[in-house]
């Protein structure tokens, strides 16, 4: 079917469209689709899965509900990508480094964050930016797609040290694909055969800007083929086609077979149920039943179904999950309140060390902050 | 590399001009430090549209020597990921003005990487570009626009005016643990020789030099300017006794205040020679530094002698436009006599 004609109809998403080429393991309801192989993952896996997935949901509802308290800054959203983001960084290996966006919470948790380094930027404080030694984390992303160059560069040093056992997984959205630095960090990839996998979170919008106005391409996934690259659709609101597609992916980056690239680019298609961030209103750029429309093949329900068709879940465990989420995400916000910043964090970690003009600039606030009680500070501003 | 590799066992130094410097540098460092790799357009078996990777190529292979795609922000991009493996990669922008399409690269990522991640992850990497005017090129190839650079937090930024100083800023510039743009003044790339050690050696990234010492009035130059200010200096020794300081900055970020205020202190008066723009270039931070550190020495208004607020000319007019020795020196003697 041609997916051009199908743009047109806002009833219908584009993962439940006919198309044979996006890789579909579970139905809509979360039931095991005909002729569909199960990835190759055990039963703590898949339940580990599951817990993040559900945490990161529950971190999603708090955080939006924190910042409308007005205890968090703007926060951007990621309800019905939560799988996507979950399965991809399960497939890595721990050695494997992730470069995330600026909504890319639960993929950065599932590969080794904590909790409360994801609330404090929020907070106001860059500690949470400071990345634990043993975790391959970087940091998130905000210009889009700059991170895509700079994710190739490190797969292509693994490469020319000899370390292909590392792998890099690099997440974008769909309107990155517009930007240049997509295309120069995609071809270099393909000129240079790095171990390399780009996910292209295609959740239809880009802030209030369709798919469709990004690209007159039918499938971002192939866009990979002028690269000399592969491409491959998944859906991305099943969390099970996600990770079988990432752990390909993956285990042909770091050991190709015969005539294989090893980088990949990944289109995960999916859907932004709710805002782009918390200062944005989607109900200003699109229709209410187009959301309903995705909210049928929600990633939770379907992976939820799934574990109780195999008996891996009952509803005992669900709840025992459940309150075991609410509670980490609870401490962890509490944690996070508890940060204090010293003013001198604004002169650290801007040049290895301190320039001798940034000192003086630094010690003339401390002589200030003497001179005057701290709420002097904020008097203009409030 | 092989015949200034036989020429380094038979003497101590050798006589280079400025892009020699840099490619004996370059030489230098990869030969002492696998780590260091160098990419860009055409820089490996062209060795380099300027030939400041002459024989690198074949010296250190295609792996330590990479021609890539043409594409800017790919390069610097790239160069951030591959620092982050432990490599240290010494980036060419193939001119200045063909530096815009990573300049978001530049700043919001190489400058920055250590802050947003507290120290965890830093850049340490050598954005060669060469820069400047004079050579009678094409538009868009003889940028000066240093001051973009300077500007931003977390970079340092760099312009040799001498062979010597350039392969030793440029060593300091790749042992550096922070992300440095190398500016080569491309005027002088081939404009005179000078001896330069074979050893490996460092110069300072927080030394200005002083050229010429003088007590009338400070000149603050740097890159191929330092050349028509110390002749401006001279000439004006000879025909009306004035005695001028020239001071190289060398390092443009950041600033050595401390020789900028001591030489002031002494004359008084300043000229800033740069062939930038002149609104919002790095002479206003040099003249408001020293009114902030030493306005009671003040003997004149400090003046600024730079390019114009237009983009650089076609060659027809750009002697009108770069600060030649002759504007030089009027803009000094109109700072003396005030």
């Amino acid at each position: 079917m041609n997916m051009k004609n199908e743009a047109g109809s806002k009833d219908v998403p584009a993962a439940v469209r006919e198309d044979s080429e996006l890789v579909q393991i579970l139905d809509a309801e979360g039931n095991v689709l005909p002729q569909a192989s199960v990835p190759d993952i055990s039963d703590r896996q898949l339940l580990e899965l599951y817990e993040t997935i559900k945490l990161a949901r529950h971190f999603d509802q708090r955080a939006i509900s924190f910042q409308r308290q007005g205890r968090l800054a703007t926060y951007a959203p990621m309800t019905g990508q939560e799988g996507s983001q979950v399965a991809t960084s399960l497939a890595l290996a721990e050695q494997d480094w992730l470069f995330p966006t600026y909504r890319e919470h639960a993929a950065k948790y599932a590969h080794g964050m904590d909790l409360v380094s994801l609330f404090e930027p929020l907070r106001g404080y860059r500690d949470g930016y400071a990345i634990p030694d043993d975790v391959n984390v970087m940091p998130e992303y905000i210009p889009i797609a700059t991170q895509v160059p700079q994710a190739m560069g490190m797969a292509w040093g693994h490469k020319l040290q000899g370390k292909t056992d590392t792998a890099v997984l690099c997440h974008l959205g769909d309107g990155a694909t517009s930007e240049g630095d997509f295309h120069e960090g995609l071809n270099f990839a393909g000129v240079f055969d790095v171990p390399a996998v780009f996910v292209c979170n295609n959740n239809q919008w880009a802030i209030s800007v369709p798919r469709e106005r990004q690209t007159a391409s039918e499938t971002i996934a192939e866009k990979a083929q002028a690269y000399g690259i592969d491409g491959v659709r998944v859906d991305g609101l099943d969390p099970l086609a996600v990770y079988k597609v990432a752990s390909e992916a993956l285990a042909k980056a770091r050991n190709p077979g015969p005539g294989e690239r090893r980088p990949t680019l990944i289109e995960s298609v999916q859907y932004r149920f709710g805002a782009h961030t918390t200062a944005d209103d989607p109900s200003v750029y699109r229709d209410e039943s187009e959301e309903e429309a995705w909210r049928d093949r929600d990633p939770v329900d379907r992976i939820e179904t799934y574990l109780y068709n195999e008996g891996i879940l009952d509803s005992a465990l669900e709840s025992e999950i459940q309150d075991s989420i609410e509670q980490e995400v609870s401490e962890a916000i509490e944690t996070a309140e508890q940060t204090e910043a010293s003013p001198d964090n604004i002169v650290e970690h801007v040049y290895e060390d301190v320039p001798a003009r940034l000192e003086e600039q630094r010690d003339e606030l401390n002589r200030l902050r003497e001179k005057y009680d701290e709420g002097a500070f904020s008097e203009v501003l409030e | 590399m092989s015949s200034t590799a036989s020429t380094q066992t038979q003497q101590n130094a050798q006589s280079l001009t400025l892009v020699e410097a840099i490619q004996d540098g370059l030489y230098t460092e990869m030969a002492q430090d696998d780590s260091v790799v160098v990419l860009g357009e055409d820089v490996g078996k062209n060795g380099g549209v300027f030939r400041a990777t002459d024989q690198l190529y074949e010296e250190f292979g295609e792996d330590r020597v990479i021609d890539t795609p043409l594409a800017e922000a790919g390069i610097i991009g790239a160069s951030i990921g591959l620092a982050q493996t432990g490599m240290k990669p010494v980036p060419e922008m193939q001119f200045m003005g063909f530096m815009y399409p990573a300049f978001d690269q530049i700043v919001s990522h190489a400058a920055r990487l250590r802050s947003r991640s507290q120290g965890q992850y830093s850049v340490p990497m050598v954005i060669r570009a060469p820069y400047g005017g004079g050579i009678r090129a094409p538009e868009h190839h003889s940028e000066s626009k240093e001051a973009f650079f300077v500007h931003e937090p977390g970079l340092k930024v760099v312009s040799p005016s001498t062979p010597y100083d350039a392969k030793g800023l440029l060593a300091a510039s790749i042992h550096d643990p922070d992300p440095v743009i190398f500016l080569e003044p491309k005027l002088i790339y081939r404009a005179f020789r000078e001896d330069v050690p074979t050893k490996p050696y460092e110069v300072s990234l927080n030394e200005a030099a002083i050229r010429r010492e003088g007590s009338d009035i400070s000149v603050y130059t740097w890159g191929a300017m330092t050349r028509p200010a110390l002749i401006a200096a001279e000439n004006l020794h000879q025909s009306h006794d004035i005695d001028v300081e020239v001071i190289d900055l060398r390092t443009l970020s950041p600033l050595d205040i401390e020789t900028i205020t001591e030489s002031f202190k002494k004359t008084g008066r300043a000229a800033i020679v740069h062939e930038a723009p002149k609104t919002g270039g790095l002479g206003a931070e040099i003249a408001t530094t020293i009114q902030e550190e030493a306005l009671v020495h003040q003997e004149a208004p400090i003046k600024r002698i730079a390019g114009f607020d237009a983009p650089m000319p076609l060659h027809s007019l750009e002697d009108y436009y770069l600060p030649q020795a002759v504007r030089i020196q009027d803009g000094i003697r109109e700072t003396v006599d005030f």
